[in-house]
């Protein structure tokens, strides 16, 4: 629906890739410009090449990838409609849970595909269930926060009592503590039509120049999904539908004045974000081919936080960014250093910089980060008020 | 917000002789179901206090609470078991060391006065803004806290340290510091009330808390009575872990187990600090008690969710909203 109404004051002689960037650009988004598009392709690129060139598989990598998907379901939930929820990690660990059941039962690459199918779908109904709830019983602001913060408390007590063999259910034990192990290689596609498996499979392939390498596909599964949920989510808020997001997070009520559905709004987006986490948390799963209670931890509940004050809500790209470096710093601190540093990271990043990094760089005037010399980008910027335009 | 008019009425004195005489009745006919309940009431109200004060007074959401709480619990074991020092001495040294800590944290962090006392003479501008009713500002920047605490105990007192004995006997095989535990509570709860209703400070505290512009230009140092307000939250929160030290295994991570009880008592409860987090005691205490009984601790835990859920649908304003109608009604028809 946003679609028409934008491209009716751009040029309607478009190219295919200005009808794109139509769709992809505008206030509710940092980095409107072609230099940006060409720095995100060559980071891109560089992500690519990174396991050919760097000597490893990507294996390692593939977890900060993954999470970042947890990263970007986040900042949908919060930094755009300003629901701050401690609970994405519920929605990862259900679709992990999912997954692991779905898959154990249903060993074959048809099933499994199920299975991830229905982890993403077990964790935007979760979401969709508690978000009802909440949204629906009118529920608001910081008790959101709370209510979302006690179910991860409540959902780790429910698996931390179900190593009896009475919580198994087809073949799949739950197990309590000691998680679910003897889930099945992520080996998705169809029998008989076309499967790969995705999982410790390193493929060995050859490039002139570069010689022999080995790759792990798990890898570039979850860069393609990563690039694929961040360009979809930029889709996503520059539509009608992200601009009612932003208005419900600068004023809630004042929104519900205009004639919004400030609840189903809130309910759709938080929906959205549950299935993003549930889909990162079948990927985690699938990698780790385990899953444990661990995940629904206070202190794996605080790490997306952690990860978007540090980027900035209010980014998408902030999002994604500081969630693989906070992951790759948290894991090559390690040991008992770590909590420290995360905690006092996030500490000093929403004292400091309350809104992030990436916005604060933005603000900061980085040219490529700002172009808007593009005329159908400014009649676009041209149309919220200035102090909105800016302030994401 | 905080007239707190129900315990001065006679319907607030009524309801203090009902749970008095309830008790009392309770503890000779059903003693062992009698004092659960009440133990359960008080671990409620104990739980949630600190955080009621902080939360109702200033607008910050206290997500390093249990750390709080920890800080207590850790300050009376160590003073008892290394110094040496009497149990009841030693939990008076918990609270105050929570309380003294508290401080800091709202000098360096809550407010950003330390902070910005540096940058005003080094950058020469302020580099924080005060977390005063910046609610999920607040709830980050103290998860942050509550990571490195937990972390820097782990760290310096290793996974666990050595647990206080639990002193007294029991009455009819229910433990005597249990059934003390809900005396105390109770006057832990007349102590905070006479603090907020009939000093000055108190007065000081409820004026900022109703209109902060208008206190200040009254003459009330406002970033002060922030500060005590914290000082105090924080020490309530020390004693409940000084209180519980003997009963608790002394782990980094055991503020977790107040974290649902409290906030969950204070979405109940309310605005208002001792109406609201006793009566929600008073509600939520025998709901864990007899789910947490019946069917195990998650049962408890997922009913006091969906009572916190129930009573944000139908009670926007806590018990407290309800009291306040319910006077309101009254005095209007009498």
């Amino acid at each position: 629906m946003a679609a028409e109404s934008s491209s009716a004051d751009g040029p309607t002689s478009q190219s295919p890739i200005a009808r794109l960037r139509n769709r992809l650009e505008g206030p509710n988004t940092i980095g409107n410009s072609r230099q940006f598009w060409a720095g995100l392709a060559l980071a891109v690129v560089a992500l690519i090449a990174f396991p050919i060139l760097g000597g490893g598989t990507g294996n390692q990598f593939s977890l900060f990838l993954v999470l970042g998907l947890l990263g970007l379901s986040l900042s949908l939930v919060w930094g755009y409609a300003g629901i701050l929820s401690f609970g994405q990690t519920v929605f990862f660990g259900v679709g992990a849970y999912t997954f692991g059941i779905v898959s154990i039962n249903f060993p074959t690459p048809g099933g499994i595909t199920g299975a991830v199918l229905a982890g993403t779908l077990a964790g935007a109904v979760m979401a969709a269930l508690l978000g009802y709830f909440m949204f629906y019983g009118g529920v608001r602001d910081v008790y959101v926060t709370i209510i979302t913060l006690v179910s991860t408390l409540v959902v780790l007590t429910f698996m931390a009592q179900t190593a009896g063999s009475e919580w198994t259910i087809g073949e799949a034990p739950l197990g309590g503590f000691n998680g679910m192990p003897g889930m099945p290689l992520l080996n998705l596609g169809v029998e008989g039509i076309f499967t790969f498996q995705f999982v410790f499979n390193d493929l060995e392939l050859f490039l002139p120049l570069v010689g022999p390498f080995v790759v792990d596909p798990f890898y570039y599964l979850s860069l393609g999904l990563l690039l694929v949920a961040y360009l979809g989510l930029r889709v996503l808020v520059n539509t009608d539908f992200g601009r009612v997001l932003v208005a419900i997070r600068e004023d809630e009520d004042r929104t519900q004045m205009f004639g919004y559905d400030v609840k189903r709004t809130k309910l759709v987006a938080f929906t959205l974000g549950g299935g993003l986490a549930g889909l990162s948390g079948v990927l985690y799963a699938a990698r780790n081919v385990y899953i444990d209670p661990s995940v629904f931890e206070l202190y794996f509940a605080t790490l997306p936080v952690v990860w978007i004050s540090v980027g900035g809500r209010k980014s998408l790209l902030g999002a994604v960014a500081a969630t693989i470096a906070v992951e790759y710093l948290r894991l090559n601190i390690g040991g008992e250093m770590a909590l420290v540093a995360v905690g006092a990271l996030l500490l000093v990043s929403i004292l400091v910089l309350p809104g992030g990094v990436v916005p604060w760089i933005n603000d900061r005037g980085l040219p490529w980060l700002k172009d808007e010399s593009i005329p159908w980008i400014k009649a676009k910027m041209g149309r919220v008020p200035e102090s909105e335009a800016t302030e994401s | 917000m905080m007239k707190q008019a129900l315990s001065q009425s006679r319907s607030g004195l009524g309801a203090i002789v009902a749970v008095v005489a309830l008790f009392a009745i309770g503890s000779q006919t059903a003693p062992n179901l009698t004092f659960r309940i009440y133990y359960s009431i008080s671990f409620v109200v104990l739980a949630a206090i600190g955080l009621a004060i902080i939360f109702g007074i200033m607008g910050v959401i206290n997500l390093a609470h249990g750390e709080f709480i920890l800080v207590g619990a850790y300050a009376t074991t160590l003073s008892a078991t290394q110094v040496g020092l009497p149990l009841p001495a030693a939990m008076l040294v918990g609270a105050l060391v929570t309380a003294v800590f508290g401080l800091i944290v709202e000098r360096v962090i809550i407010s950003g006065f330390v902070p910005n006392w540096i940058a005003q003479r080094t950058v020469g501008r302020d580099i924080i803004r005060p977390f005063y009713d910046r609610l999920a500002d607040s709830m980050v920047a103290t998860f942050g806290l509550s990571l490195v605490m937990v972390q820097g105990a782990r760290i310096v007192f290793g996974n666990s340290i050595d647990q206080i004995g639990v002193p007294f006997g029991s009455t009819a095989g229910y433990p005597d510091y249990r059934i003390a535990l809900v005396g105390i509570t109770a006057g832990v709860l007349a102590l905070v009330y006479l603090l907020f209703t009939q000093t000055t400070f108190g007065t000081r505290v409820r004026a900022t808390m109703q209109d902060e512009e208008t206190a200040k230009a009254l003459g009330i140092d406002t970033e002060r009575t922030y500060m005590l307000t914290f000082a105090i939250g924080s020490g309530l929160a020390g004693f409940t872990g000084a209180l519980f030290a003997p009963l608790l295994s002394m782990q980094p991570s055991l503020g977790d187990q107040f974290l649902v009880e409290a906030f969950v008592a204070v979405v109940v409860g309310g605005a208002s600090v001792v109406v609201g987090t006793s009566l929600s005691g008073l509600l939520l205490g025998p709901i864990d008690a007899l789910f947490s009984d019946e069917f195990g601790e998650f049962a408890g835990r997922i009913a006091l969710l969906v009572a916190a859920m129930l009573a944000l649908r139908f009670l926007p304003g806590g018990i407290t909203g309800v009291v306040d109608d319910l006077r309101e009604r009254l005095e209007g028809g009498s």
